[in-house]
């Protein structure tokens, strides 16, 4: 066959292959969008609900959420980035550091659920935090800090050697370099590990089932160790558990939990171009 | 005759198995340029990252011998060598700004030594670029990124950067393999000038710039220092054959 159809059809198959990527997601944002939108209004998102979650706003869920999400990044951030920073630029090789290596790697691929089970065991009930919006951000925390450890490893092995070794010529301290040098150039990759670690705590359910998420609960919390209604826990309630919830509702609290995600996300993206525009070698 | 500065005395040094630097003796004498020629992975830059323990960052090495700076072993424990490298500095190869303005770039070895007052650093600065005759090209744009500036321009700040923690001796790793053959000569230049002040060994695998810049040059081979001596004898009468072969392109 001719070597130039040979490579046209290479590289119809290559298309192809993105298309059946790219048509799923933007087929759910549009299937969602249309179907939720009518739900989307003032009260909806700032509102109560009412009459058994069949009518109403959601302001709860969304402000739950938020208030995980802050706790997980607190919790999760300092330590993911203290530990990465140990793991990439302190450890030495060995069979210690090889095994931690290992478990993070093998913590990304954890089952949710597990992390749900494990809230419950230990901070739930071992600590007596209690179902709480600690209990659940700690949960979360620990399921997004793999992320945000291989996150910040990538980003500052890909700060390039040079730099370290100019500074260290210089008579910097290791740990001036990794300060002034280093860490600074591996923001742009450490944002957007975290950001999109907050976008998957944001959207779990499996992970604060058992620890924090109330079923119904019409007020917001006053406290770290009060319960939180959750986005997605709110859409698998509405969605299964109770009968008669209009359509739009479920489409509509799906669609806000999307936006947020995805906002999220596009923060992030938006972040690393802007950093990365500033800092280029 | 010039003070010694830096003196080598039996040094050996292994990557892992392999022996990079076999004893080697030689003396670097103050306020001069002291060539190291050879072929490529003769251990000519292995030998100048002796000088300040930049072969300490690797692992799985070994040296034994000395490295006498100013009389005193630079690989004895008590050795500060924070203070080794401020006064030993280095340029390298590609030249490497920090991804700063050309104004924190000078003004980071300063900072973090804490070798000036916040006040004084400005001028230091200024001291610093107009050493290196970049001064008068930059002093209207110090805050831009130092990456913006061409590679000749960079070398400099570069050079700039090592100088202003006040070294007394400055490495320089083929600091112009990276550079066209003009920026080369003004590299060189400015080395002649900088021999009034700072002590200087130079790296390189050309061997014209060894003849046209330096005092003394060293011709390593193999991990060997075959010859060490005054330039002008080594290029008209060369004691060992192999340096003569070396010289007259028979290899390398």
């Amino acid at each position: 066959m001719n070597q130039k159809i040979k490579q046209k059809i290479a590289f119809f198959i290559l298309f192809l292959s993105i298309c059946l990527v790219v048509i799923p997601i933007v087929l759910l944002v549009i299937f969602i969008g249309i179907k939720g939108l009518p739900a989307i209004n003032w009260e909806f998102l700032t509102g109560l609900p009412k009459q058994g979650m069949r009518a109403g706003g959601i302001f709860p869920a969304i402000v739950g959420t938020v208030y995980l999400v802050i706790g997980a990044v607190l919790f999760s951030l300092p330590i993911g980035i203290l530990s990465a920073i140990y793991l990439s630029e302190y450890a030495k090789e060995n069979i210690l550091t090889r095994l931690i290596r290992l478990a993070i790697i093998n913590l990304s691929g954890v089952p949710s659920i597990v992390y749900g089970l494990f809230g419950l065991a230990f901070f739930v009930i071992f600590f007596n935090f209690g179902t709480s919006v600690l209990s659940g951000s700690l949960t979360l925390g620990i399921m997004i800090l793999p992320i945000i450890i291989t996150a910040t490893q990538e980003s500052l092995k890909s700060v390039p050697y040079a730099f370290r070794e100019v500074s260290l010529s210089l008579g910097a301290t290791k740990w001036q370099t990794i300060k002034n040098i280093v860490l600074p150039n591996a923001l742009p990759g450490i944002l957007t590990g975290t950001i999109l670690g907050i976008a998957r705590a944001a959207g779990e359910t499996a992970p604060i089932l058992f620890t924090v998420a109330a079923f119904y609960l019409p007020h917001l919390p006053k406290s770290i160790f009060d319960q939180v209604m959750a986005l997605p826990y709110h859409l698998y309630v509405i969605s299964t558990q109770i009968p008669g919830v209009p359509d739009r509702m479920r489409y509509g609290t799906a669609l806000v939990l999307l936006v947020m995600v995805l906002s999220i996300n596009l923060i992030a993206i938006i972040l690393r171009y802007q950093l990365r525009k500033k800092k280029r070698w | 005759m010039n003070l010694d500065k830096i003196v080598v005395k039996n040094l050996n040094f292994y990557y892992g198995d392999f022996q990079a630097l076999k004893d080697i003796n030689l003396t670097i004498s103050e306020k001069e340029i002291t060539a190291i020629i050879g072929p490529s992975g003769c251990g000519k830059s292995t030998l100048l990252r002796c000088f300040n323990r930049m072969n300490d960052l690797l692992g799985n090495t070994k040296l034994t011998g000395e490295v006498l700076f100013e009389g005193r072993n630079i690989y004895e424990n008590k050795f500060d060598l924070l203070d080794l490298r401020k006064r030993v500095g280095m340029v390298f190869q590609r030249p490497n700004p920090f991804p700063l303005s050309i104004y924190e770039n000078i003004a980071f070895g300063i900072k973090v030594h804490r070798a000036a007052e916040r006040k004084d650093i400005p001028g230091i600065v200024q001291k610093s670029l107009e050493a290196v005759h970049l001064w008068d090209e930059v002093k209207d744009r110090l805050k831009k990124s130092a990456l913006k500036l061409s590679l000749e321009q960079k070398q400099r700040l570069c050079i700039a950067r090592a100088i202003a923690v006040k070294p007394e001796v400055l490495l320089m790793d083929e600091p112009c393999s990276a550079l066209d053959a003009i920026a080369t000569l003004k590299i060189e230049e400015l080395m002649q000038e900088l021999k009034k002040n700072y002590t200087m060994v130079i790296v390189t695998h050309n061997m014209q710039q060894a003849a046209r810049i330096s005092d003394k040059t060293g011709f390593m081979l193999l991990g060997e220092l075959v010859e060490f001596g005054f330039t002008r004898d080594i290029f008209t009468r060369p004691k060992d054959k192999r340096t003569e072969d070396y010289l007259t392109g028979r290899f390398g």
